[in-house]
C-alpha cells in the first residue's frame, strides 16, 4: 500500500499523474469506471442499517457529539439570506452553547459566494477565525451554467476568501455518459480555487454530486472516483435542494470509495453527507460508519464533515442532556 | 478546528462504551419441570442437569431430565389433545397460532434476553433476527391453519397425530417455532425436545401458550439430553418425527424409524460453499462472506464455512476480508454492540478447537484478528483459514464454528464441481453482477438454499431444508406443510 | 407348397439385462428359470450379481447430468416416444404379461393398454411438475425468491413383485419423467415384460442410462443398493415388509429418500406421489435493488 499523502497537498498531483491513462481519454474513463465493482443495493443497505443498531453510550456518546459538532460544516444558503443573517450563523459555529465553552466550534461555515467576505470577517469579530469558510460555487445548486461562469464563481469566492469550495458537477453531463466532461470541469474548478495572493495554497474543493439526482448506487461509485481523480479534496452527497439528500448508505458508499482510492493511489480524501442530517442519533450513526470503515483515519473534520443547519441544536441539546441529567428544550439553545 | 479526543482511549478514539442490554427484563426461576399436559412436573426420577450461560459459566437454572416414563406421558397427553385439537374448525386453530405469534412479539425483548444468556448469541442477533422470525413464523403458518384444502396437498388434508420433535441448540426459539407452527396449524399436536444446553426459551414458550390459552396437551416439552430424545424418536406412540441437528444424529434416527408408519423430516448438517467470482459486488460479498460464517458465532448448519474465491481476486478479497474481520467484536452477548457471541459449550469449543488444530496441522495457514476473548465463559476468535484445499478436513468437516476455509477456483465449472464435492447439500452461495452466471450456477449447486448476492438470509414463507446428507423434507412456505400432512 | 410342412420352431429370445444403454448378459454369467402362472418354462433371465448392480449405478450416475439438464419439453418428448414404441409392441408385451401375471388375453391386453396410457400420463407431467410443485415466496425483504423442484439423482427402484408391468412402468415414469436416473430391480418371479421394456427404451431416444434393468433375486440386488454411498434414494415398492426394514436401515446411511412400500392399485389414478417423492425442493434468493 502507498504512503498516504492528503488530497490538498502537492504530493497528491502526482500520485494522480500515476493514474493518467485511466483519464486520458473519454474511452479509458469509461472502461476504468465501469470496470470498478458494482455495488449491490441490497447489501449495502443492509450493511448500512445494520451499523445504524450500533448502541453508543456515556463517554462514547460524550465523544460522539463534541466530535459530530466539530465537524459541522453550518450552514445557511437561502436566497432570503442576508449578512445579518450569516453573522449570526458565525457566532453560533464559533460559540455553539454561549452558557457551555467547552463546546468546541464547528469546522466551518457555509454560505453563497458573495457572503464569504461577510462571513469571514464575522468570524474573525467572533474571535473564531480557525473556523473555516465554504463557499458554494458552480452555479449551485444546479451546475447549469458555461464553465466560464463556473470558474468565475469559484475564483470570486476563492479571492473573497474562501477556505474551501463546494462545487456541484454536471449531473447531466454525468448521466449521459460525458464523464471526461465532468472530469475536466472539476479539474479546472480546481485549478481555480489557487489562491491568487501569491501565497501559493488553495481552497480545499469539496465535489457534490447530488446523489438523489444519480439514483443508482454505481452511478455513486462512479463519480466518486472521477471527482477524486480529478483532484476532489472531499466528496460530498448533496446540497440539501432537491427530494434525496444524503443518506447512510450512499455515505457509506462513498466511504468505501476514498478507502479503495487510498489503497489505490495513497491519496486520502474526505467525505462530507449533507442535507437531511438532523439528529444527534442521525449524527452518530453516521460517526458509526466512518468509524468501522475508514477507522480513526478519517475521525477528524480535515476528512469528515456534515453539511447542517438544524443538526447542530439537537447536538446541544442532547449534550445538555448528558452533562446536566435532564433533557433540554429548544428554548435552551439559540435560534439563528 | 478542533479535534475532540477520547478521554477512555486516545490511541482509538471512538472505543464504544459497554451498552449491555438489561438482565432484568427477564425473571428466570432457580428450577424448572417438564411441560406436559399443560402443566410442569417434575421427572418421574427425580433428575435434574444445570444449564449455564456460555459467556460466564454461571448457572442459570436447574432443568428436569426426562426420561423414557416422562416421554411416555407427554406423547400420551399429546395423543389425548389431538382429538380436539385436530378436530377443531381450522379458523380457531389459526386464531391461537396468531395469539402465539402475538404474545412472542410483546415477550420479545424478554425471550431475546434469555435467549442471549442460556445460548451465548448476541443479544443484537436474538433482538434483531431470532425474536422477528420467530413471531413472523408463527404468523405465516397461523394463516394456512384455515386454508389447508388450499395447500395443493388434496382437499381435506388429515394431520399426522402426535409429532415428536427434537430441536438444536443454535437457534432455540427459531427452531421450535420451525417445528411447532407448521404443526399445529396442519392439527397436529407435539412432544418437542429442547436442546441440553439450551432448554430456557422452549420453557418459556410453555407460559407463551399458557396466556394463550392454548388447550393442555396441545404443546409439551420434555427438557433433557440426547437419551431423551432418543426415546421419543423410539416412541411407538408417534406419527412423525422432525429433527434438526447433526447428520449423525439424522442418520440414528433414520435407522430408528425404518419399517415404521412415522412419517420423518431432517435438517442436518452443512458445509456451504460461498463462491465468490473476479465480478463481485466485492463490498457486498465481504459483507456476506462475514454474515455467512460468523453470523451466530457460526454455529449455523446452512453457514457458509468454505470461501470459493475466484484465483484472480484472491488476495484482494483476503484483505478486504481480514480488514472488515478485525472490526468484529466479540464479548458479551448481552452488550447491544457485540457481533460474536460465546460458543455455546464446552464441548462445541473443544470440537472447534480440534478441527481447526488439524487445519493447522494438515498445513493450511491460520489467521485471526487480534481481539481479548474473556477469561471465563467459551470463546474462539473469527479465525481464517487460506491454503485450503479439498483434501483437508477443515474443507469437509462440518465445524459448527467461526472457522472459515479459504479454497480458490478458476472457472465457472471448477466452482461447481467443488462446490458439489461434498456429502452435503444444505446451501451454497454465488456472488457475481453477472445474471445468466447466477442462474447457471444456481441451477447446477446441489444445495436446497441458494443465495445469490447475500447469504443466511430466512424467512417463514421460503422453504428451507437439504439434498444430500444434510436430510429431507422442507421447513417454511407451503412446502413445509406436507412434513405435518397425511399426503 | 408342399404337404409335409413340420410346425415351425420358434426363435426363443435371450433375456438380457439393460445398463448403460446396452444389453449385457450378467456379471456372474448366472441366469435362473422363469416360469409362467402354472409353472412352464418361459425363459432364462440374468442373475444380476452385486457387481451388475454397482455396473447399473455407474451408469445411472453418468446419465444424471444430461438427462436432468435436459428441457422439460425433451424428457416429455422422449416419455410419449416410449408410448409410441409401446404401442407398436402392445401384442408382444400381452402375451409376456399374460404369461407373468396368468391373466385371460383381453386382461393381459388392457393392463399393456393402460401401461401405455400411464407412460402418455407422466410425458405431459414432465414440463408441469415444476409448477405444480414450485413457489414463488413472498418474502418480508426486497428478495427475488423461487422455490424449484428438481431431481434427487440416482433412484434404485425395487419393482412391483405382482404387477409386473402396469406396476413397473407406475414405478419408473414418475421417477424419470422429472429428470432422476434409476436402477430398476425388475419383479423377482416375473421379470421378463422388464427386460422386454429395455428394448422398448433402447428404441425411444431415451439416453443410455437412464433406466438400468436388472434381474435377479430382488433381495440380493436391492442390499447392495440400499447401501450404494451414490445412491439418492430408493423405491420399496418390490420389497415385504421385512426387507423394507433392512433396507430402510441400510438407506441411511447416506440418508436416501425412501419410499416404503404401500398397497397400491396400479391400474388407479396414481396421482403425484411417487412424481414428488424424488424431487428436491431448491430455494434461490437474490436482492432486488439498483
Amino acid at each position: 500500500m502507498p504512503t498516504t499523502v492528503p488530497a490538498y497537498g502537492a504530493e497528491a498531483a502526482e500520485r494522480l499523474a500515476s493514474m493518467a491513462d485511466v483519464t486520458a481519454t473519454d474511452g479509458a474513463l469509461r472502461r476504468f469506471l465501469h470496470g470498478l465493482p458494482g455495488v449491490d443495493a441490497v447489501g449495502l443497505q443492509a450493511r448500512a442499517a445494520a451499523l445504524g443498531t450500533r448502541s453508543i453510550k456515556t463517554t462514547a456518546k460524550a465523544y460522539a457529539i463534541d466530535l459530530a459538532i466539530s465537524m459541522i460544516d453550518l450552514t445557511t444558503l437561502e436566497g432570503a439570506d442576508t449578512p445579518g443573517k450569516v453573522r449570526a450563523l458565525c457566532a453560533k459555529g464559533v460559540s455553539p452553547d454561549p452558557t457551555d465553552r467547552s463546546v468546541p466550534k464547528v469546522a466551518a461555515i457555509c454560505v453563497y459566494s458573495d457572503m464569504v467576505a461577510t462571513a469571514k470577517r464575522a468570524l474573525a469579530e467572533a474571535g473564531g477565525s480557525e473556523v473555516h469558510v465554504a463557499s458554494v460555487a458552480t452555479a449551485f445548486p444546479s451546475g447549469r451554467a458555461a464553465l466560464a461562469v463556473k470558474l468565475a464563481d469559484t475564483r470570486e469566492a476563492v479571492a473573497a476568501g474562501a477556505d474551501e469550495i463546494d462545487m456541484v458537477i454536471d449531473r447531466g453531463a454525468f448521466l449521459s455518459g460525458r464523464y471526461l466532461q465532468v472530469f475536466e470541469e472539476i479539474r479546472q474548478v480546481k485549478e481555480a480555487c489557487r489562491r491568487t495572493d501569491g501565497s501559493g495554497t488553495a481552497a480545499h474543493l469539496k465535489v457534490i454530486f447530488e446523489t438523489g439526482e444519480l439514483e443508482t448506487y454505481d452511478n455513486v461509485r462512479r463519480a466518486s472516483w472521477l471527482a477524486m481523480l480529478a483532484g476532489a479534496d472531499f466528496i460530498k452527497t448533496s446540497t440539501g435542494k432537491v427530494a434525496v439528500n444524503a443518506t447512510p448508505p450512499v455515505t457509506l458508499l462513498m466511504l468505501e470509495a476514498v478507502r479503495d482510492f487510498r489503497d489505490t493511489t495513497g491519496v486520502q480524501v474526505g467525505v462530507k453527507p449533507a442535507g437531511g442530517i438532523r439528529t444527534s442519533k442521525d449524527a452518530i450513526k453516521y460517526l458509526v460508519l466512518v468509524n468501522e470503515t475508514l477507522g480513526a483515519d478519517w475521525l477528524t473534520p480535515d476528512w469528515f464533515r456534515f453539511g447542517a443547519s438544524s443538526l447542530l441544536n439537537d447536538l446541544l441539546m442532547q449534550r445538555q442532556k448528558l452533562s446536566t441529567g435532564r433533557y433540554s428544550g429548544p428554548d435552551y439553545v439559540t435560534v439563528d | 478546528m478542533t479535534n475532540p479526543t477520547n478521554p477512555t482511549n486516545p490511541a482509538n478514539p471512538f472505543e464504544y462504551a459497554p451498552a449491555p442490554e438489561s438482565r432484568s427484563v427477564v425473571e428466570i426461576a432457580p428450577s424448572y419441570g417438564l411441560f406436559i399436559d399443560g402443566e410442569f412436573a417434575e421427572a418421574a426420577d427425580g433428575k435434574v442437569f444445570k444449564t449455564v450461560s456460555p459467556a460466564t459459566e454461571e448457572s442459570l437454572s436447574e432443568v428436569a431430565h426426562a426420561g423414557a416414563e416422562d416421554v411416555d406421558r407427554a406423547v400420551r397427553a399429546a395423543r389425548k389433545a389431538f382429538g380436539k385439537w385436530s378436530a377443531l374448525p381450522g379458523a380457531e386453530r389459526a386464531k391461537y397460532l396468531f395469539r402465539i405469534a402475538r404474545i412472542v412479539q410483546e415477550r420479545s425483548r424478554e425471550l431475546a434476553v434469555l435467549e442471549s444468556l442460556d445460548n451465548g448469541k448476541p443479544i443484537r442477533e436474538s433482538r434483531d433476527v431470532d425474536l422477528p422470525l420467530v413471531a413472523a413464523h408463527f404468523f405465516y403458518y397461523a394463516g394456512w391453519a384455515d386454508k389447508l384444502d388450499y395447500a395443493g396437498y388434496g382437499r381435506d388434508p388429515r394431520p399426522l397425530g402426535v409429532a415428536g420433535q427434537v430441536i438444536p441448540w443454535n437457534f432455540p426459539l427459531l427452531m421450535l417455532a420451525w417445528k411447532i407452527a407448521p404443526a399445529l396449524a396442519a392439527g397436529n399436536t407435539v412432544v418437542l425436545k429442547p436442546a441440553e444446553t439450551t432448554p430456557l426459551s422452549a420453557l418459556f414458550f410453555a407460559d407463551v401458550c399458557r396466556q394463550a390459552g392454548l388447550p393442555r396437551g396441545v404443546v409439551n416439552i420434555v427438557t433433557g439430553d440426547g437419551s431423551t430424545g432418543a426415546e421419543l424418536v423410539a416412541h411407538p406412540g408417534i406419527d412423525k418425527v422432525a429433527f434438526t441437528g447433526s447428520t449423525e444424529v439424522g442418520k440414528a434416527i433414520a435407522r430408528t424409524v425404518a419399517g415404521t408408519e412415522k412419517k420423518v423430516t431432517l435438517e442436518l448438517g452443512g458445509k456451504a460453499a460461498n463462491i465468490v467470482f473476479d465480478d463481485a459486488p466485492i463490498d457486498q460479498a465481504v459483507e456476506g462472506i462475514v454474515s455467512g460464517i460468523f453470523f451466530n458465532q457460526g454455529h449455523v448448519c446452512c453457514a457458509g464455512s468454505r470461501l470459493l474465491v475466484q484465483e484472480s481476486i484472491q488476495d484482494e478479497l483476503l484483505d478486504a476480508l481480514k480488514r472488515r474481520m478485525r472490526t468484529l467484536r466479540v464479548g458479551d452477548p448481552l452488550d447491544k454492540n457485540t457481533d460474536i457471541g460465546a460458543i455455546n459449550s464446552a464441548e462445541q469449543l473443544a470440537r472447534i478447537r480440534t478441527l481447526a488444530d488439524a487445519g493447522e496441522a494438515e498445513g493450511a495457514e491460520r489467521w485471526a484478528p487480534e481481539c481479548a476473548l474473556p477469561s471465563s465463559g467459551y470463546w474462539f476468535a473469527p479465525t481464517l483459514f487460506t491454503g485450503v484445499t479439498q483434501a483437508h478436513r477443515i474443507a469437509r468437516e462440518e465445524i459448527f464454528g467461526p472457522v472459515l476455509s479459504v479454497l480458490t477456483f478458476r472457472t465457472p465449472q471448477e466452482a461447481v464441481a467443488k462446490a458439489n464435492n461434498t456429502p452435503y447439500g444444505l446451501s451454497a452461495g454465488i456472488w457475481t453482477e453477472k445474471g445468466s452466471r447466477i442462474l447457471w450456477m444456481a441451477s447446477r449447486l446441489r444445495a436446497g438454499v441458494v443465495w445469490s448476492n447475500t447469504f443466511n438470509k430466512f424467512d417463514p414463507a421460503s422453504p428451507f431444508g437439504g439434498y444430500k446428507e444434510s436430510g429431507y423434507g422442507r421447513e417454511g412456505g407451503r412446502h413445509g406443510l406436507e412434513a405435518y400432512l397425511d399426503v | 407348397m408342399s404337404d409335409d410342412r413340420t410346425e415351425r420352431l420358434s426363435v426363443l429370445k435371450t433375456y438380457k439385462l439393460f445398463v448403460g444403454g446396452k444389453f449385457p448378459r450378467s456379471e456372474s454369467g448366472r441366469v435362473y428359470e422363469v416360469t409362467d402362472h402354472k409353472g412352464s418354462w418361459l425363459a432364462n433371465a440374468p442373475l444380476s450379481s452385486r457387481k451388475d448392480a454397482r455396473d447399473a449405478v455407474v451408469a445411472a450416475r453418468k446419465a444424471f447430468g444430461g438427462w436432468s439438464g435436459a428441457t422439460a419439453y425433451n424428457r416429455g418428448q422422449i416419455l410419449y416416444r416410449v408410448a409410441e414404441m409401446l404401442e407398436g409392441r402392445r401384442e408382444q408385451f400381452a402375451r409376456e404379461v399374460a404369461d407373468a401375471e396368468g391373466l385371460g388375453k383381453s386382461k393381459a391386453a388392457a393392463v399393456v393398454d393402460a401401461a401405455v396410457d400411464r407412460w402418455v400420463w407422466y410425458a405431459g407431467w414432465s414440463d408441469k411438475v415444476a409448477q405444480i410443485a414450485g413457489a414463488a415466496n413472498p418474502v418480508a425483504g426486497p428478495y427475488f425468491n423461487l422455490s424449484t423442484p428438481e431431481p434427487t439423482g440416482v433412484v434404485a427402484v425395487l419393482a412391483p413383485q405382482e404387477s409386473s408391468f402396469l406396476g413397473l412402468v407406475s414405478v419408473i415414469a414418475p421417477a424419470i419423467v422429472t429428470g432422476n436416473t434409476t436402477v430398476v430391480v425388475a419383479s423377482e418371479r416375473a421379470p421378463l415384460p422388464a427386460l422386454s421394456l429395455g428394448e422398448v427404451l433402447a428404441t425411444s431416444d431415451l439416453p443410455g442410462g437412464v433406466v438400468n434393468i436388472l434381474s435377479g433375486r430382488t433381495a440380493e440386488i436391492a442390499a447392495p443398493l440400499a447401501a450404494h454411498q451414490d445412491v439418492n434414494a430408493i423405491d420399496l415398492a418390490g420389497a415385504d415388509p421385512e426387507l423394507a426394514r433392512t433396507l430402510e436401515e441400510a438407506a441411511a446411511d447416506n440418508l436416501k429418500r425412501v419410499v416404503r412400500p404401500q398397497p397400491v392399485d396400479w391400474s388407479a389414478d396414481p396421482g403425484t406421489g411417487r412424481l414428488l417423492a424424488f424431487l428436491e425442493t431448491k430455494t434461490v434468493w437474490h436482492p432486488m435493488g439498483v
